[in-house]
C-alpha cells in the first residue's frame, strides 16, 4: 500500500479544510452586518408560523418593522396579547390594549333561509362563482356563494361552510385577515372576540328584493337604529351595521328587527 | 464543429434533453418543496442558477489545479462537497454585506441549497463528460437554467391547481407527483431536438 498517496489526500484535505475554514471565518469578520440583538430575540417571542397574517413578509419581517418602529409591539395578529407582551418586554416599552379581534361572516343566508337562481356547474371556487350574470348562483346577489375560497384560505382551520354559508370558529380565529381578502363580497369584517349582537346581512337591495332573495335579509327598515339606546346601530345603503364599540348588549335591536337578521353569537 | 455550435448543443441538451428534475431527478427536494408559488419558485430558480454557475467554475478550478496534478481524482466527491459548501456560505456573507436587495430577493433559498445534489451533480458531471472550465461553466448554467423552467412551470401549474375538484385520495403532494410526472414526459418530446 502507498502510504505516501494516503498521506498526500490527508494532508491535502485537511489544509484545504483549514484553509476553507480560516477563510470564512475571516470573511465572516470582514463582512459582518450590524443586527439589532433585540430583532432575534423578537423573532423567537414570535409564532414562527410565517403566516403573513400581519402584513410583513413572515416573522423576520414583522421583527425588522418593529424594531425600527414601523410595527406596533401587537403586530402579530397571532400572537395576541401574550406575544405582544414579551415583544414590548424586548422592546421596553408598555404593550398597548391589544383587543382580540376575530373575522366575522356577514351572511346569514343559509340553504334554508336563500335559494339558488340557476345551477352552477363550474370550478368550486367563490371567485369563479362570483364573476357569473347576477354575481354567482345565490338568489341574494350580495349574500355568501358557500363554494368556500375563504376556507381554503384559512391556514388555522377555523372557517368551515356550514348549511351553505361560512361560519367562522370564533375560537380558533386568528384574525389574520386572509379570508377576508379571499371573499369576492367582501363579506367578513374583523370585528372585537367578545361582541354579541352581529347583522347577518349585507344586502344593499332594496326592501321586496331582499324579501324575495332570502327570508333573513336586513330590508334597511330602520328600526334597529331607532330603538338602540346607545346609538350604536346605523342604516346606511340599505343594510344595518352596529358598532361595537359603542354597542352596550342590551339586545333590543335583535328583538325589534322584523327580519331577525341580527343575531345573538355569543 | 464551431465552438459556438458545440456550446449551443451543451446548453441545449443540458436545460430541457436531459432537464435535471425531469430527466436526471436530481433536485427533487426543492423541485417539490417550494413550487407552491411562482413568486418563490422563480426566486429558487434565481438562486440555483448563481449557485450553479459559480460553483461550477471553482470545482472546475479545484479538480484542474489541485487534484489532477496530485493524482486524487478519487477525491472529487468530497471535496467538492467542501468547496460548494464554502462557497456558498461566503456568497452569502458576502451578499449580506454588499447587495443587500440580492440577498433578500434570494432570501432562505440561499443557504437552502448549499448541500443540493443537484449543484454536486452539475459540478460531477463536468469532470464525467471531461468539459474544461469553460464548457463547465456553461454546461452549469445551462443545468440550472433547464431547473429554473421546470420549478417555474410546476409552480405555476400548482397555482392553478388550487381552483380544481381534485379526488380525495390525490389532494396535496400524489397530485403534485403526478403533474411532475406528466410534465417528465412533456419534456421527453425534447429528445428529438439534437
Amino acid at each position: 500500500m502507498d502510504l505516501s498517496a494516503m498521506l498526500t489526500a490527508v494532508i491535502l484535505i485537511g489544509i484545504l479544510g483549514l484553509l476553507l475554514g480560516l477563510f470564512l471565518g475571516f470573511a465572516s469578520k470582514v463582512f459582518h452586518v450590524e443586527t439589532d440583538e433585540r430583532e432575534e430575540k423578537i423573532i423567537e417571542a414570535l409564532p414562527g408560523n410565517n403566516c403573513g397574517g400581519c402584513g410583513y413578509p413572515g416573522c423576520s419581517g414583522l421583527a425588522a418593522a418593529i424594531v425600527k418602529g414601523e410595527a406596533p409591539v401587537g403586530g402579530c395578529p397571532v400572537g395576541g396579547e401574550a406575544v405582544a407582551a414579551r415583544v414590548a418586554e424586548i422592546m421596553g416599552v408598555e404593550a398597548g390594549s391589544g383587543k382580540r379581534m376575530v373575522a366575522y361572516v356577514k351572511c346569514g343566508g343559509n340553504c334554508e333561509a336563500a335559494g339558488k337562481k340557476y345551477d352552477y356547474h363550474g370550478e368550486a371556487d367563490c371567485r369563479m362563482a362570483a364573476l357569473l350574470p347576477g354575481g354567482g348562483d345565490k338568489s341574494c346577489a350580495y349574500g355568501c356563494l358557500g363554494y368556500g375560497s375563504c376556507v381554503k384560505e384559512c391556514e388555522f382551520d377555523a372557517i368551515h361552510i356550514v348549511k351553505g354559508i361560512a361560519v367562522v370558529d370564533k375560537d380558533a380565529c386568528k384574525a389574520c385577515g386572509k379570508c377576508m381578502a379571499a371573499c369576492p363580497k367582501k363579506l367578513i369584517e374583523l370585528i372585537p372576540y367578545d361582541s354579541e349582537y352581529m347583522v347577518a346581512c349585507s344586502s344593499k337591495d332594496k326592501g321586496p328584493n331582499v324579501m324575495k332573495a332570502c327570508k333573513t335579509g336586513c330590508i334597511g327598515c330602520g328600526l334597529c337604529m331607532k330603538n338602540c339606546e346607545a346609538a350604536a346601530v346605523t342604516v346606511s345603503e340599505l343594510v344595518a351595521h352596529i358598532d361595537q364599540e359603542k354597542c352596550v348588549k342590551c339586545g333590543v335591536c335583535m328583538e325589534k328587527c322584523p327580519r331577525r337578521t341580527i343575531v345573538n353569537e355569543k | 464543429m464551431s465552438v459556438l455550435s458545440e456550446l449551443l448543443i451543451i446548453a441545449v441538451g443540458s436545460a430541457l434533453v436531459s432537464n435535471v428534475v425531469l430527466s436526471q431527478f436530481y433536485g427533487l427536494c426543492p423541485f417539490l418543496g417550494v413550487s407552491k408559488q411562482l413568486k418563490t419558485a422563480s426566486g429558487m430558480g434565481l438562486a440555483v442558477i448563481f449557485v450553479i454557475t459559480l460553483s461550477s467554475l471553482v470545482a472546475g478550478v479545484i479538480y484542474k489545479f489541485l487534484l489532477v496534478p496530485f493524482n486524487l481524482e478519487y477525491l472529487k466527491t468530497i471535496v467538492f462537497i467542501l468547496v460548494i459548501a464554502a462557497l456558498v456560505q461566503f456568497v452569502e456573507m458576502f451578499l449580506k454585506k454588499s447587495i443587500p436587495s440580492l440577498y433578500e430577493s434570494l432570501g432562505v433559498y440561499l443557504p437552502l441549497i448549499t448541500t443540493n445534489c443537484a449543484v454536486l451533480g452539475t459540478a460531477l458531471t463536468n469532470v464525467q463528460e471531461e468539459y474544461s472550465i469553460f464548457y463547465g461553466v456553461v454546461n452549469g448554467f445551462a443545468t440550472a437554467a433547464g431547473f429554473a423552467i421546470a420549478i417555474c412551470i410546476l409552480a405555476g401549474i400548482r397555482e392553478k391547481m388550487r381552483y380544481n375538484d381534485i379526488p380525495k385520495p390525490f389532494r396535496g403532494m400524489p397530485i403534485v407527483l403526478i403533474t411532475a410526472g406528466l410534465m417528465a414526459i412533456a419534456f421527453c418530446g425534447f429528445s428529438g431536438l439534437l
